[in-house]
């Protein structure tokens, strides 16, 4: 009997040791770390509200992590600087707001921690998440058209809808719904190029 | 030396595995025929991403079956579907056996096997509605999680009652390693949801805790279980004892000590405190010792006995699953070094590595004990050698084109990534007709499985003909044959 304990108790203490070492203790390591305020008065990293905190929910129920890291490697590790996927490494601070992370592990499409400075219009993210062949040909990416309102040709385009380059189907604008926006948003906020002191260390 | 007393041999042993066997067959029957059902599924929604990769327009339209969702389904189905009932029920047979008791609690199982598999329909229906947590490899809604726990605590309760009870007198090695997952699955997905899901730690650690239980859940889950079946088969069908009790020690407790400490090197390169990964990085090297030992156990055992792999189809399976966990596992520790990380790291090589242990190791351990189980259970031999027979060759084959494949296009499109004169574009077009011939692979395994499955079919349901002696590989029984007898014995032919 007391042979079983001891097998049972060694087997939980295995668990409990690498629990702790490697997530309790980092957690508590980061509980130091603040958003820092910029000259300008705002913070980084902010917390995310609106159409950012929408279109991140979507980011994930898409699944789009399944194909996109948000994470920069170091200068000297990898190419992603060299690719333009950021200015600097990505640091924990750079997280503080993510709730669930979202760093990923799969680069079947490009890192997206800076797509926002990478890529500001709203329009090339519209036109590419309708349907990824117009501005990228031969991209593997899933067409998003459901966050769109395809407008045919005949039919009165309304203010904000956006150029199809290429007609298909008689389409030729798009107007994104509330997902498709808020999906935007949170693509267009994704930016990590604020300096940040520790990753340059 | 005074004589040992001698404990009161309850029933004898023969007898006893009858006892056993008629006492767990419902459970087991239950949790492995469900195991193959949703294996069954998660193929076929491996397939359907596999397929969207180098075909993006395939089913496209659809928001439910968008790649990121039937992505996950994959993975959830695999794992918790497949893997958790298959080593379930494995565990729980494996346990009653070698302690000699009749299963306990069993209408209890029962309802848990059940209620299981209603958490998984939920859970999978969840995430094609979007409502995936967003967690890699935790993505099934928090509302479904206490569908899977509750039925585990079943588990559990009867693990350790069977073992408190036990007849016989020493602890034999799988013993050792289902008293292991017993104790290690439910403070592995308790303490994750926790520090995820349900936000217990912040940024960055949470990264950490998803990939200690991603790995874990292999590690400490599909891997002992497999270790376990290996331990008990391959000296039960050769009868031969294992090689060394010395070795099966060692292997044990380095395999418990350092595998709990890899799982960061999931995050290699990331933005966390180097020395994290690290550990991660030393957990995984330190990896070939358990491996190195384990390895010499099984293969020394089966040393001098290789003619019977001719015929066994146990054997067959739990010799390729136990020869692929020393490859892989190799693999694995040799990946997880920081400069074959700078290339692999976010490629499709990691997906080869995987399949490579998913489908190389754990599930033909887990086949190898339902075609070693389902005859004694039922009472009955399986029906066809030549479905076996495809089964086998399908999942060598099918794997090996998956692996093969995928390793290679990983390492190449590692090496362009890392060059960043090469376009984006360029690399995923390079990449295309590995994707193509990993769906090739995936339909040879996926025929594989069906051919498993009618077998399985066969042998669960009574019919009037059976043969008489167990189905070895290299005989003639096949489908036509046993409806040829079948006839004959309606005719008032032989029975
Ligand atoms: C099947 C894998 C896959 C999925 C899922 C996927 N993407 Fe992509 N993504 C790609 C590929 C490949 C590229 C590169 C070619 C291109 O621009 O389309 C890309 C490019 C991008 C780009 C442009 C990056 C750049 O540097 O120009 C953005 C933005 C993007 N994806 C956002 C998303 C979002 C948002 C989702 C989820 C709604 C998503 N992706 C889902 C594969 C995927
Ligand atoms: C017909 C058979 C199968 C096919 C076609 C298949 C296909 C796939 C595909 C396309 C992916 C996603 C890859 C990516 O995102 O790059 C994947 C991931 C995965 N599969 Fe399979 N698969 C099969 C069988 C299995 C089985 C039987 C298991 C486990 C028992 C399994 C375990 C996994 C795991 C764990 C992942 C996630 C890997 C990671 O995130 O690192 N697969 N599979």
């Amino acid at each position: 009997m007391s042979r079983t304990f001891i097998l049972a108790f060694g087997i939980f203490l295995t668990i409990a040791s690498s629990i702790t070492g490697l997530v309790i203790i980092p957690n508590w390591q980061f509980q130091a770390l603040k958003p820092v305020v910029k000259l300008d008065g705002t913070r980084y990293p902010e917390v995310y509200f609106g159409d950012q905190a929408r279109g991140r929910e979507i980011y994930i129920d898409q699944g789009c992590i399944y194909c996109h890291t948000q994470q920069v490697r170091m200068k000297g590790y990898g190419a992603d600087i060299r690719r333009g996927w950021g200015t600097r490494r990505s640091v924990p601070r750079d997280y503080l707001m993510d709730r669930p992370h979202q760093l990923g592990t799969q680069r079947m499409g490009p890192d997206l921690a800076s797509i926002g400075a990478r890529q500001p219009s709203v329009d090339w993210h519209a036109i590419h998440l309708y349907n990824p062949q117009l501005t990228s040909p031969g991209s593997i990416m899933p067409r998003f058209e459901y966050f769109f309102r395809e407008v045919r040709s005949g039919e009165a385009a309304p203010a904000d809808a956006i150029k199809v380059p290429q007609q298909s189907n008689g389409v030729t604008h798009i107007v994104p719904t509330d997902r498709g926006r808020a999906l935007i948003a949170y693509l267009k906020r994704l930016n990590q190029s604020f300096p940040l002191p520790e990753a340059n260390q | 030396m005074i004589a040992q007393p001698i404990p009161p041999v309850v029933i004898p042993e023969v007898e006893a595995r009858i006892e056993v066997d008629g006492s767990s067959r419902p459970v087991i029957v239950l949790y492995w025929g469900t195991s193959l059902i949703w294996l069954t599924i998660a193929s076929i929604a491996g397939l359907i991403s596999s397929i969207k990769l180098h075909s993006p327009e395939f089913l496209g339209g659809m928001e439910w079956l968008t790649f990121g969702r039937i992505r996950a389904v994959h993975w959830d189905t695999a794992i918790y579907g497949f893997g958790g009932l298959a080593a379930s029920g494995t565990l729980l047979w494996l346990q009653a056996r070698l302690c000699q008791v009749r299963l306990p609690y069993r209408n209890l199982l029962l309802v848990g096997g059940v209620v299981f598999n209603i958490g998984l329909v939920l859970g999978t229906a969840g995430v094609l509605m979007g409502q995936s947590t967003g967690v890699e490899t935790l993505e099934f809604p928090l509302w479904a999680m206490p569908l899977l726990v509750v039925p585990y605590v079943f588990i559990v309760i009867a693990n350790f009652t069977m073992y408190f009870k036990k007849v016989t007198k020493h602890t034999y090695v799988s013993q050792w390693y289902l008293m292991a997952v017993t104790v290690w699955f439910p403070i592995l997905v308790l303490s994750a949801e926790a520090c995820t899901n349900l936000g217990a730690v912040d940024g960055v650690a949470q990264a950490i805790a998803n990939w200690w239980y991603g790995h874990n859940v292999v590690g400490l889950f599909a891997t002992p279980t497999g270790i376990a079946a290996a331990y008990y088969l391959i000296p039960k069908v050769i009868g031969k004892p294992i090689h060394s009790y010395h070795l099966s020690l060692l292997g044990f407790w380095s395999n418990a000590i350092f595998y709990n400490w890899a799982g960061t090197h999931h995050l290699t390169g990331g933005p966390l405190p180097a020395w994290t990964i690290t550990l991660g990085v030393v957990g995984s090297l330190m990896m070939f010792i358990p491996v190195i030992t384990i390895g010499i156990n099984h293969h020394m055992t089966m040393l001098g006995s290789f003619h019977l792999l001719k015929t066994s189809p146990t054997l067959r399976f739990a010799v390729m699953g136990s020869m692929i966990y020393t490859l892989s596992s190799f693999q694995g520790s040799l990946e997880a070094l920081r400069s074959h990380q700078e290339v692999t790291h976010f490629t499709h090589y990691t997906i080869g590595h995987v399949h490579f242990g998913m489908y190389g190791f754990f599930a033909p351990l887990m086949f190898a004990m339902m075609y070693y189980g389902m005859p004694r259970l039922m009472d009955q031999e399986w029906s066809s050698a030549r479905l076996i027979r495809i089964h086998f060759w399908c999942t060598v084959v099918g794997m090996l084109i998956y692996v093969t494949a995928m390793c290679y296009a990983g390492i190449r499109q590692g090496l362009m990534m890392n060059d960043p004169s090469i376009p984006f574009l360029n690399i995923v077009r390079f990449t295309i007709p590995y994707l193509a011939l990993r769906t090739l692979g995936g339909l040879i395994l996926l025929t594989g499985t069906i051919a498993f499955l009618i077998n399985f079919v066969r042998i669960i349901t009574p019919h009037k003909y059976t043969w008489k002696t167990p189905t070895m590989l290299d005989t003639e029984r096949d489908w036509k044959k046993l409806v040829e007898l079948e006839k004959q014995s309606e005719n008032g032919g032989t029975k």
